[in-house]
């Protein structure tokens, strides 16, 4: 029954594809030309492809490690603004300053702040949870919608650009900018980094000791507490490194792709790494997986501009319907399994 | 006159509050619901700008919040599947479905379309009403009536409501529909009676707001109402401070509601009076 399950989902999401292309009345054909062109038709394809998995896996990473602990963080997209915030901050003073520091003091600085931003920003949430009991899937929606109208402050108030002209912040020198193989194209170093830390989490998850109590905790936190284990103390840490590797995605995004920040920083990166993270079946490795067809359809979804202007949020309905269809074969198959079983 | 445009801040909260108080008491979380409101918004607007009749944009609305609900409800009661999953999944669906629907149509370029609104008299419109009259009517429902007293043993101990006869999924999906029903009333006031417009994600969290509201009106319709005119009123601080002139940055205002509705979450905590099953799934053979 779970090999069925996994060999379904590339079918299923073919499927969803077509009947939602068809639906839009937009020529499938030719769509799914188009798409498969800018997604993986040659090199540039291929790197688009690259920049655009790589913010969603690292925020699907964020939540394979939450959601595995038992804590329904939905704060991606808050934990990744603030990590780009709090980087663009650094780098005003680290950058932009009359003495600015050297490339590789001031990269390793800028995106410890991003990572430090996110993983505080997410605490709060845990905080908030563990001490006063407010459910960590409402405070995280909330503090999303915050860290928005703080950035909107932001890169039109403290951090905005020394013209004062556009709500922007400085654009990074392209000295600055995270190192790209070939000029060309859009590939950077970042997307490297991405793939070790997904290496890195997998590693984290299942083959060290806290790792196991995460795990455990998201599991059964009543075996746990029987087993004394420190179950907030577990919570805590898995949202923390939850949002550690959000506001890390910021910051990629921001030194590798955006150079600035501005109200639309996040093209709602850190919600849509939610589906990728499910239909990675909350592991590390397949996520690898889900964030590069994610990517491409985003990738590919900017050829689409000829037939339609919906482009983009095309894919989000792609997204969640697969969700959907995935989570309904999950739950029958389950059933199915309890009868047989039965 | 103050407090009419008080009321008119609070409506899109407070009429999605109050739906899903019922939703929770039978011991579902609509997490969608914020997709809901969105879903209902946009087809609220279309179906004023085919009509040319608001009273249609509204059934509109209303259906569509009905059966964007009903969704939701079909994997998480039927299905027993994970709320907060489905509830993410809806809410992406709206945002995509709308967003996407709404670009084919008009095109990325964000003209102002007007649609003909829900008229109103001296600020005073019928969904307000609605609102004021729905706060005793689901109090009544769920404390004096048989079917509420089943709602509410749902949400609390869904074995005792299945043992005494009564069909605990379908009492929740009853619970649902009406909840869908506020949704659309929630998101028709939006697109409807504010905007006679509509604009890409256009709730912008209300629906979660009102989902927090929900907890901290400890579950009741009138707390849960008198939740939501709190953020009413921040809402129109807002207003207020850019009229006077006040040097605050306006997006720090924007954020207010949020700040609030946190805030007062912070303060009062969970507490006891969850209902206990909240978020669970009920299957008979368990």
């Amino acid at each position: 029954m779970k090999q069925l399950r996994n060999a379904s989902f590339p079918v299923l999401l073919l499927l969803i594809l077509v009947v939602t292309l068809a639906l839009f009345r937009l020529p499938v054909v030719d769509s799914l030309k188009l798409l498969f062109a800018g997604s993986f038709g040659d090199q540039y394809g291929w790197s688009r492809t690259a920049v655009k998995s790589t913010p969603l896996l690292l925020t699907g990473l964020g939540m394979v490690v939450a959601w595995r602990g038992g804590m329904y963080n939905i704060g991606g997209e808050g934990q990744f603004i603030v990590g780009g915030l709090c980087g663009a901050a650094v780098a005003k003073w680290c950058v932009f300053s009359a003495h600015p520091l050297p490339v590789g003091l001031g990269t390793a600085l800028i995106l410890t702040a991003c990572v430090l931003g996110g993983a505080g920003y997410a605490w709060l949430a845990g905080w908030l949870y563990i001490r006063r009991g407010v459910e960590v899937v409402i405070s995280t929606i909330l503090l999303n919608f915050i860290a928005l109208q703080v950035l909107g402050y932001a890169c039109s108030g403290p951090l905005q650009e020394v013209k004062k002209q556009v709500p922007l912040s400085d654009a990074l020198p392209d000295t600055w900018m995270l190192h790209k193989l070939n000029r060309q194209m859009d590939v950077h170093s970042g997307v490297f980094m991405a793939l070790g830390v997904a290496l890195a989490v997998y590693v984290l998850l299942f083959r060290t000791k806290l790792g196991y109590k995460i795990r455990l905790v998201g599991e059964n936190a009543r075996m746990a507490r029987a087993n004394r284990l420190d179950v907030d103390r577990s919570r805590l840490t898995a949202i923390v490194l939850s949002g550690a590797l959000c506001g890390f995605a910021g910051g990629i995004e921001y030194m590798g792709m955006a150079g600035q920040v501005g109200a639309g920083f996040s093209q709602q990166w850190g919600f849509l790494g939610i589906p990728v993270a499910l239909l990675g079946g909350l592991h590390p490795l397949i996520c690898l997986g889900s964030a590069t067809v994610f990517g491409a359809l985003f990738a590919g979804s900017e050829n689409l501009a000829r037939f339609t202007q919906a482009g983009a949020t095309l894919v989000y309905v792609i997204q969640a319907v697969t969700v959907l269809g995935y989570v309904g074969i999950k739950a029958v198959s389950d059933r199915r399994v309890v009868q047989e079983a039965g | 006159m103050e407090f009419i445009s008080l009321l008119s801040y609070t409506a899109p909260i407070g009429l999605a509050a109050i739906g899903e108080v019922l939703v929770q008491r039978a011991g579902v979380i609509n997490i969608g619901l914020e997709g809901s409101m969105l879903t209902a918004a946009f087809f609220g607007m279309l179906a004023s700008l085919a009509t040319h009749n608001p009273w249609i944009g509204l059934f509109a609305a209303l259906l569509s919040g009905l059966v964007f609900t009903l969704i939701f409800g079909f994997f998480t009661i039927k299905l027993a599947a994970d709320q907060v999953v489905v509830g993410t999944a809806t809410n992406l669906l709206a945002l995509g479905l709308t967003g996407s629907l709404f670009r084919s149509r008009f095109g990325t370029t964000s003209q102002l379309i007007s649609v003909p609104r829900i008229p109103s008299w001296g600020g005073f419109d019928p969904l307000m009403i609605l609102m004021l009259l729905s706060v005793p009517v689901v109090w009544f429902l769920l404390q004096k009536t048989g079917w509420g007293l089943a709602v509410r043993a749902c949400g609390e101990y869904p074995k005792a409501a299945d043992a005494s006869g009564y069909s605990v999924n379908s009492i929740r999906f009853q619970a649902l529909m009406i909840g869908g029903l506020f949704a659309g009333l929630a998101g028709a006031y939006l697109s409807l009676v504010i905007a006679g417009s509509f604009a890409e994600n256009m709730t912008a969290g209300r629906g979660f707001v009102a989902i927090a509201m929900v907890t901290f009106g400890r579950w009741k319709p009138h707390f849960a109402f008198l939740a939501a005119l709190l953020i009413g009123y921040a809402v129109s601080l807002q207003y207020k401070f850019q009229t006077y002139g006040s040097n605050i940055p306006y997006q720090l205002m924007i954020a207010l509601p949020y700040v609030v509705a946190l805030l007062v979450l912070v303060v009062v905590g969970k507490g006891s009076s969850a209902p206990g099953a909240l978020a669970q799934p009920y299957r008979k053979d368990k």
